[in-house]
């Protein structure tokens, strides 16, 4: 069983189905106690920074996805559910902290003024972690689906999986032992994001 | 591919439209002329939105033109069939009125919203839907018509009523309020399948930081990639080519790919 926390985010509904796709089991978890005995929990996210930082608060889930990652289960954050993880955000004065796994912070695409802002569209992933399971069968230079103005910049380039070039090279997933970030949507990225999924699945079957 | 044989960057966008008329998506032969009645059935949302999707969509748009109360609640229901089975990007727009609007179709399996008169009648839409849901979220629509040698102004309601607004001046009003992406529909060109307006098309890409998405006009595959190079659009959004079989999304992409547009293949 999967936990699929749920504290109002607008993608909820489409992470879900896609997981179901992918293979799992999954339960809607609105509070800590709903996702302790599962096997692995996701975070979706899309929107403002603070907004979903002050919704896991409300629900008691910052505590609880915190717990749960230091049990070693696996724990995969999508979009602002993977900027999360980091300390904070520059997003609008942003003043909500982040959970803090990850040191570093989410900062805007700040390129050439050529550069559109958000980046929307199918971009390319360069691969730097190839051992990264959720990449398994994923070739280097597939697409997948970014809707996003802020990404993380990691303190540790050690924990960047895969890089994407928009303006820069940027940190577009972020795999440390058991927890796995990923800034573009594998639940919006068809085939590709599937089968990162049924790989993320698939870690919950080990 | 091999990796890193060429460097990685972000395609440019094929999307079909499917305008949505009590359950059915339906096309006008020109701008306007759905409204009136004069409407093309072509099928079901959901098994069109799958063919796309099977085609190689880069996203799909729907349009609710019914725009009653009994219309949007169907397209909920569209939403959350295509969203079940297609995982792929979606955008839904008419009759969006209030970011609670926003909100029921966010949950539905949509991933943008597209506002159009109602951002007219309240540019403060965009604002409050950017900051609840963030600039990514928020799709500017804008229908414009050339009414002067070097003007463009912007047509509310289905393109009957002018605004008097200078379409450019209005995108860049309506990104720094906070909208994420603007869609830029040529009255003039709408259903003539005589090509994009690429004057204004241009003009609006250059004037505003976020991707503009050229619809309107789209006849053949070379107009498709005269206004991703010269109009400097980030994506084509296209309906009756599709929809009445001239061409598949895959032979627009294969297109482009030969003329070097980038494209995800």
């Amino acid at each position: 069983m999967i936990a699929l926390l749920d504290y109002g985010s607008g993608n909820l509904r489409s992470v879900h189905k896609a997981l179901l796709k992918a293979g799992a089991d999954v339960r809607i978890a609105r509070n800590p106690a709903e996702m302790k005995d599962c096997r692995a929990v996701v975070l979706p996210g899309v929107g403002a920074f603070d907004d979903c930082m002050h919704a896991m608060e409300k629900q008691e889930l910052l505590g609880g996805v915190r717990d749960f990652i230091k049990t070693g289960r696996p724990f995969l954050g999508i979009c602002v559910g993977y900027q999360a993880l980091f300390e904070r955000s520059e997003e609008f004065n942003s003043s909500a902290g982040g959970l803090g796994i990850f040191a570093g912070k989410v900062v805007r695409f700040d390129g050439s003024p050529a550069l559109k802002v958000p980046q929307i569209g199918w971009n390319q992933l360069e691969i730097q972690r190839p051992d990264c399971p959720l990449f398994e069968g994923i070739p280097g230079g597939s697409h997948v689906y970014f809707v996003h103005s802020f990404f993380p910049r990691p303190e540790n380039p050690g924990i960047v999986s895969t890089t994407t070039d928009y303006g820069g090279s940027f940190a577009s997933s972020v795999w440390h032992e058991n927890v796995f970030g990923t800034q573009f949507h594998p639940e919006k990225s068809q085939k590709v994001g599937l089968r990162l999924l049924a790989n993320f699945v698939a870690l919950t079957r080990k | 591919m091999e990796r890193g044989s060429i460097p990685p960057v972000i395609a440019k966008r094929v999307i079909p439209c499917l305008d949505v008329h009590g359950g059915q998506v339906t096309r006008g032969v020109q701008f306007g002329k759905a409204e009136a009645g004069e409407l093309r059935n072509v099928g079901d949302p959901v098994a069109l939105a799958l063919r796309y999707n099977e085609q190689g969509a880069d996203e799909m748009v729907f349009f609710d033109i019914t725009a009653t109360a009994h219309g949007r609640s169907t397209m909920v229901d569209v939403i959350e069939r295509a969203a079940d089975q297609c995982f792929m990007p979606l955008t839904v727009g008419g009759g969006i009125k209030s970011v609670e609007d926003m909100y029921t179709m966010l949950r539905a399996g949509a991933d943008k919203i597209s506002i159009n008169s109602s951002a007219l009648a309240n540019p403060d839409l965009i604002r409050a839907g950017a900051e609840k849901y963030g600039s990514q979220c928020i799709v500017v629509s804008i229908d414009a018509k050339r009414v002067g040698p070097d003007r463009w102004e912007v047509f509310s309601h289905g393109g009957r009523k002018s605004t008097g607004r200078d379409a450019a001046a209005w995108a860049v009003e309506a990104v720094a309020l906070g909208a994420g992406e603007i869609v830029l529909n040529s009255i003039d060109a709408d259903g003539t399948k005589a090509g994009f307006d690429l004057v204004i098309t241009r003009r609006i890409s250059e004037s505003v930081g976020v991707p503009v998405v050229a619809s309107g006009g789209a006849g053949s595959l070379a107009h498709m990639a005269e206004v991703l190079l010269e109009g400097r659009a980030d994506a084509v959004l296209a309906a009756s080519i599709f929809h009445f079989g001239q061409h598949t999304v895959g032979d627009v992409k294969q297109f482009l790919a030969s003329k070097n547009i980038p494209v995800r293949l």
